[in-house]
């Protein structure tokens, strides 16, 4: 017997029980349909932040508080012994790296903004004079900040396109005033909209001078400091002389990356996480695989008189393992490729919240599992089936 | 239904003719502590091209003896010949390949599959011999038409009478050009017209060659072979020619006529 022929036979079997059919591949299709939406969401965040990293412009060096690069065991981020960085270090740095390299402070934090009686909770993203080397901002209207507003602490901010449509909606922002934490801002611009970044959705952001975001989050710290090299060669002993000016101060309790290494530890991070995800959704796929295997031994001992009757007039023991395991992988097959569907679907549904992408090694992986839980999970009933001796199997009521 | 070519009595049979033996086959089940002896020593030998009956009353072991040399069961002890080779040492597939390749099936119950319509029931045997789709179709639709069934293809088992279910059966038995056709009471689910029809369909097979094995309680259905073996408690307790042989082709006016006019 053909293979096109057992296909046909396990198709008819299956067609003969459509109900019971579909209720089994729902198991598989949850399986695969979660597989492909949770790796389509990991992948889909990866490439964005990893988009904003190389987005940031290039030659970047970041410094933040804190021992990450000892694994495991080392600091970690808001560790209560661990010291912040202030604006003098920021400086220092300045002066000892030379003017040919920017040194931006950064510092970040929940503001809530008001323009009559509009609220918005948001967040700030400050930095000095140089801020324009270390985030990308396309102005539509008006200007950045400026050195002198930076050292006068100037209450002055650029906003970001969605806080712009909603506390200015169709109104030129800039020479207004709204209100941040109580105080009076002049806005001076606005950027177009660009998605979401590595500190956040720059959309739903505002940019001010890093001495007045200090003052209106009543602190001196700052979160990280990025230094932008003059050209890529410098990257390197730039990473070294950091390290000199920083060690006598915070000893090892400090980090400093490249753009490459950041993106590297991203990459990482969202790659393990990614797994993670996929595994687990996997678990469901393997629960659908339990599922398939019940209803094949339920389907091999209400059809022990056909496989009799099969094998009176001739099927071999292939012939009858063929036939179930067929069925079994066509059910899985079938539930993989409505759950990829399904997924896809899911994923572009999803892109309205989260960033999502459907990878061919997702599709490729849910596709090759489902057929796998088939033959594996079908197998067994199969196996079953085929060793049923003729004369008994015709006599089974 | 073709009317039934040779009626010579067959002269007797020659060692090199044998197509099926059984030799010392015994059948024993074990049902816990208990015993169950189901044959005990069956030596029996059919010729090409014969028709023979096996008659007994009920638990003689009719049924048993079918199925070990029909190679659906295997003997305890003893062997069973099929066309001059020893099958009982043969694996489950090469059993299967015979089965498919030699031997055609008429069960009582008719053991059609459901929910497959008549043609596809009859083209089962040569799915499994690796015969193409539009040449199985042919012969399948042959083997309908012969046994008078060429207007009822596409009907389902639960869509036929009795007696149309065991035509497709029998249809399904010679689809492979089986040397034996083995029958189990192929008329004991039937009406007595439906039973002279398959009974006349038995004998034209036969009268083409193939040699026909025959299991049955009822006295006159037997005698439509040329020779009937009775078993007692699992063993040969007599062997003779039929003397009055039954055409069922001549009785069937006859029969209609019993049954009230009624045509199957
Ligand atoms: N699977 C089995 N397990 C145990 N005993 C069995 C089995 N099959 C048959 N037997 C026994 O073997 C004996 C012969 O059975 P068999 O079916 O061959 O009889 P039979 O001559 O065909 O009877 P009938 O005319 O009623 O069909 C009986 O006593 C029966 O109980
Ligand atoms: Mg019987």
């Amino acid at each position: 017997m053909n293979f096109v022929e057992s296909i046909r036979i396990a198709l008819r079997a299956l067609n003969a029980n459509k109900v019971r059919s579909a209720l089994t591949m729902l198991g598989v299709i949850i399986g695969v349909a979660a597989v492909i939406l949770l790796v389509a969401i990991g992948t889909g965040v990866q490439d964005e932040i990893t988009g904003s990293i190389e987005g940031l412009g290039s030659n970047l060096i970041f410094v933040f508080a804190g021992n990450f690069e000892e694994g495991p065991g080392g600091g970690g981020p808001g560790g209560s012994s661990v010291r912040s960085f202030s604006i003098e270090d920021a400086d220092l740095l300045q002066r000892r790296l030379g003017s040919e390299h920017a040194v931006v402070p950064v510092v970040q934090g929940p503001l809530t903004l008001r323009v009559g009686n509009r609220t918005m909770r948001t967040t700030v993203a400050a930095a000095n004079e140089n801020a324009g080397d270390v985030f990308s901002a396309d102005y539509v209207g008006g200007r950045g900040y400026r050195r002198s507003e930076v050292s006068a602490s100037a209450r002055v901010v650029v906003i970001g396109a969605t806080v712009r449509d909603r506390l200015f909606p169709n109104q030129d922002p800039v020479g207004q005033t709204m209100s941040i934490n109580g105080q009076r801002f002049n806005v001076i611009g606005h950027v177009a909209a660009q998605g979401g970044s590595l500190t956040g959705d720059q959309d739903n952001q505002v940019f001010m001078p890093i001495t007045a975001a200090q003052r209106l989050l009543g602190t001196t710290d700052v979160g990280l400091i990025a230094v932008k090299a003059a050209t890529a060669d410098d990257v390197e002993i730039l990473q070294q002389r950091i390290r000199q000016v920083l060690t006598p101060r915070f000893g090892d309790e400090f980090s400093v990356f490249s753009q490459e290494q950041t993106l590297g530890i991203f990459q990482q991070i969202l790659g393990t996480l990614t797994f993670m995800l996929a595994g687990i959704a996997g678990i469901s796929l393997l629960v659908g695989g339990i599922g398939i295997m019940n209803i094949m031994l339920v389907s091999v001992s209400e059809r022990t008189r056909e496989i009799g009757i099969r094998k009176a007039v001739g099927a071999r023991t292939y012939d009858i393992m063929s036939q179930f395991v067929i069925e079994a992988v066509t059910l899985s097959v079938a539930g993989g490729a409505v759950g990829i569907a399904l997924g896809a679907i899911g994923a572009q549904i999803l892109t309205e919240w989260v960033p999502t992408e459907v990878t061919v090694w997702a599709v490729a992986l849910a596709f090759t599992f489902s057929a796998g839980v088939g033959i594996f999970f079908g197998v067994y009933p199969a196996y079953k089936a085929s060793r049923l001796d003729p004369i008994e199997a015709l006599r089974y009521e | 239904m073709p009317e039934s070519a040779n009626r010579a009595i067959p002269g007797p049979c020659d060692e090199t003719r044998v197509v099926l033996e059984a030799r010392g086959v015994s059948k024993c089940y074990h049902l816990g502590e208990v015993e169950v002896h189901a044959l005990r020593g069956v030596d029996l030998s059919i010729c090409e091209g014969r028709m023979l009956s096996l008659m007994g009353p009920s638990g003689s072991g009719k049924s048993t003896l079918m199925h070990i040399i029909g190679l659906l069961d295997r003997p305890s002890e003893g062997s069973v010949i099929v066309e001059s080779e020893e099958v009982s040492a043969m694996a489950p597939n090469e059993l299967a390949a015979v089965r498919n390749r030699r031997i055609g099936f008429v069960f009582q119950s008719f053991n059609l599959l459901s929910r497959t319509t008549a043609l596809a029931n009859v083209e089962l045997p040569l799915v499994y011999a690796g015969v193409s789709g539009t040449e199985r179709s042919r012969r399948a639709r042959a083997a309908l038409e012969r046994v008078g069934l060429g207007d009822r293809m596409g009907h389902l088992p639960n869509q036929l009478s009795g007696g149309q279910q065991q035509r497709v059966a029998i249809a399904r038995a010679l689809v492979t050009e089986p040397s034996i056709v083995l029958a189990d009471e192929p008329t004991g689910n039937l009406d007595s017209v439906s039973g002279v029809d398959v009974m006349t369909i038995l004998q034209d097979l036969n009268a083409h060659g193939i040699t026909v094995v025959l299991v049955t309680h009822d006295d006159t259905v037997a005698r439509h072979a040329e020779r009937i073996v009775r078993l007692r408690d699992g063993r040969v307790v007599a062997d003779d020619p039929v003397a009055d042989r039954i055409w069922a082709a001549d009785r069937r006016d006859e029969v209609v006529e019993e049954a009230g006019g009624v045509q199957a």
